[in-house]
């Protein structure tokens, strides 16, 4: 079923129309309720009333990370925090996370932005539906979970981890839908047949897959060993979290709610539009949101858009797998990683800032491990063992509840990280993605 | 009365410790004593040479990360017993042994034992005042 068929199969000028009057009201409730965006607005010399379509659009200012590191934790609201009903913390680039916060009708557009995406990959009111991205801080957990329930399924908050009681509940409640990372899917599967429990035979028959990047080919394997339709969800924590674009069942791109989230697909250098179907950085809008929208943010992914209508009816554009970033930040079990963490973590530690690694691999399991290779260097070398060893214990600590995933340490000799003219690769990625 | 020792990080890869000797044996410096503490991922070797400055050099200019640390060589009757009293000697002196390792000298019957003490000083103080056999650099020069 489609959730919201009035909206998601509105042809193009129905839609330009609601873009159009929403971001009119949204460059005002931006000027008056929030001093960062005034003053963007001011430098560029532009003024709400000059916004008298979605087409000026192009005259606004972008929104990156920083701005929100910068305002940490709640500067870039626009709603203030009595009227927030909810907050959401990820990875921020260094220093201080990342910080979003929903008002109640922040909330619902959540839930219902759910709806469509659950519907889009084939769900159906009455499913059942088992939750096994983690709850928390992360939005991929409760995401889901509101979305379920404004659809009417029934929801089974498993949340990430325990996988001997996710194949259980899945045996014994018979579920109908998975939501989880692709990696955990797969990771579930080895469990399983080490169980004994024949894969094929799951209850599960559709799976909604995210918050990590995964190839056709992994696509593939678990369709093949669970016995499932699986299909991608996309989103960040800074627009919603889960729910700004889903695939449906027809499998060739992930529909974008862009009556709420309207994007733009840019040259990341030029800051100008890309043509249809070419690949460029994609750029959203929040155009409804009231605790923390934002305008023109830059998501840093690379993908390609289609308007094409899709063979399922829905009206609403679709966006290419993530293709690639303009930074350096990595995905690991759904978790987002920047290289400038860890060099962060490690100059607190030593004062100056060794060379350093992380190897990423995925194990035969599915799951990502992060290596970070440390070169041992005069000054902090000790003949004593156990110096050493606190100093790798200290390191893994530290770096473990910045990047809040675990990581292994390893301290290596000088010369081990690989140097090409001169300048050392940080981040060597064997996950073949 | 101490000498130095040389300390040489490794990581626990295959050929790795025979490219150190390498290194030094082909600056002609001759090793006394040697022993490896490791872990799973690292190790470190730990000896004493004849010409600590030349091997420190050698090693750095071959990229190798190593330091220097003072230790005590003390000499031992190379006969049953003979560490157990130096140990009671060093107990009764309250000096915590950090580590140690040694090493049996060819030509005569004696045995070299390494010490790396908390308190180096006054590890060689309490030694010497008991009338145990400190080893000097030059003694280990000769060996």
């Amino acid at each position: 079923m489609i959730w919201n068929e009035d909206v998601e199969c509105l042809d193009r000028d129905g839609l330009k129309k609601i873009q159009s009057q929403r971001l009119i009201d949204l460059a005002s409730y931006v000027y008056d309720k929030n001093p960062i965006y005034k003053e963007k607005f001011d430098l560029l010399g532009v003024k709400p009333s000059d916004i008298k379509s979605i087409d000026d659009i192009k005259k606004l200012p972008f929104t990156t990370k920083i701005d929100l590191r910068d305002s940490y934790p709640f500067g870039i609201f626009s709603e203030s925090i009595d009227k927030v009903a909810e907050i959401h913390v990820s990875s921020g680039t260094t220093g201080n996370p990342t910080v979003v916060g929903y008002t109640k009708d922040d909330l619902h557009l959540w839930s219902t932005v759910m709806a469509r995406s659950l519907c889009c990959a084939g769900a159906e009111p009455g499913d059942m539906m088992q939750v096994a991205y983690g709850y928390g801080l992360f939005t991929g957990g409760l995401g889901f979970h509101y979305g379920g329930i404004e659809m009417g399924l029934t929801v089974i908050p498993a949340s990430s981890g325990n996988t001997r009681r996710q194949l259980k509940i899945m045996q014994d409640f018979r579920p109908r839908i998975l939501a989880c990372t692709p990696s955990y899917a797969i990771y579930m599967a080895e469990e399983a047949k080490k169980m004994g429990i024949d894969t094929r035979k799951s209850s599960w028959e559709i799976g909604i897959f995210g918050a990590e990047p995964w190839s056709e080919q992994m696509r593939k394997e678990i369709e093949d060993t669970w016995g499932i339709i699986a299909t991608d969800v996309y989103g960040l924590s800074e627009i919603i979290g889960p729910g700004v674009c889903q695939e449906c069942t027809i499998k060739q791109g992930m529909h974008i709610f862009s009556d709420v989230f309207y994007p733009e697909i840019i040259d990341p250098d030029t800051g100008k539009d890309v043509a249809e179907g070419e690949d460029g950085e994609l750029v959203i809008t929040t155009l409804t949101k009231r605790g923390i929208p934002l305008i023109r943010y830059r998501t840093r992914d690379i993908v390609s858009i289609t308007y094409e209508k899709c063979a399922c009816g829905r009206t609403s554009p679709r966006i290419s797998k993530v293709k690639g970033r303009t930074d350096d930040m990595l995905i690991i079990r759904g978790i987002n990683v920047f290289p400038s963490q860890i060099e962060d973590v490690l100059l607190g530690i030593e004062g100056t800032q060794p060379h350093y690694q992380l190897v990423i691999t995925r194990s035969d399991k599915g799951l990502d491990q992060i290596e970070v290779l440390v070169e041992v260097e005069d000054r902090f070398f000790s003949d004593e063992i156990k110096r050493l060893s606190q100093l790798e214990s200290l390191i893994k600590e530290r770096l473990n509840s910045t990047l809040s995933i675990g990581v292994t340490v390893r301290l290596v000799e000088r010369g081990t990280v690989e140097r090409s003219e001169g300048k050392a690769k940080r981040v060597v990625d064997n996950r073949h993605l | 009365m101490k000498i130095t020792q040389i300390s040489i990080f490794l990581e626990n890869r295959k050929g790795r410790l025979s490219e150190v000797i390498d290194v030094l044996g082909n600056s002609s410096i001759n090793v006394r004593a040697l022993t490896v503490a490791e872990t799973e991922n690292f190790g470190v070797l730990r000896m004493v040479v004849d010409n600590p400055t030349k091997a420190i050099e050698t090693l750095k200019d071959n990229g190798f990360v190593a330091n220097t640390t003072d230790v005590i060589a003390v000499e031992v009757a190379d006969e049953p017993g003979a560490l157990a009293s130096l140990l009671k000697v060093i107990d009764a002196g309250g000096l915590n042994v950090e580590y140690m390792y040694g090493f049996v000298e060819r030509k005569v019957d004696r045995a070299m034992m390494i010490f790396r003490f908390d308190d180096t000083h006054k590890a060689a103080d309490i030694l010497a005042a008991s009338g145990v056999k400190v080893v000097g650099e030059s003694d280990i020069e000769n060996i």
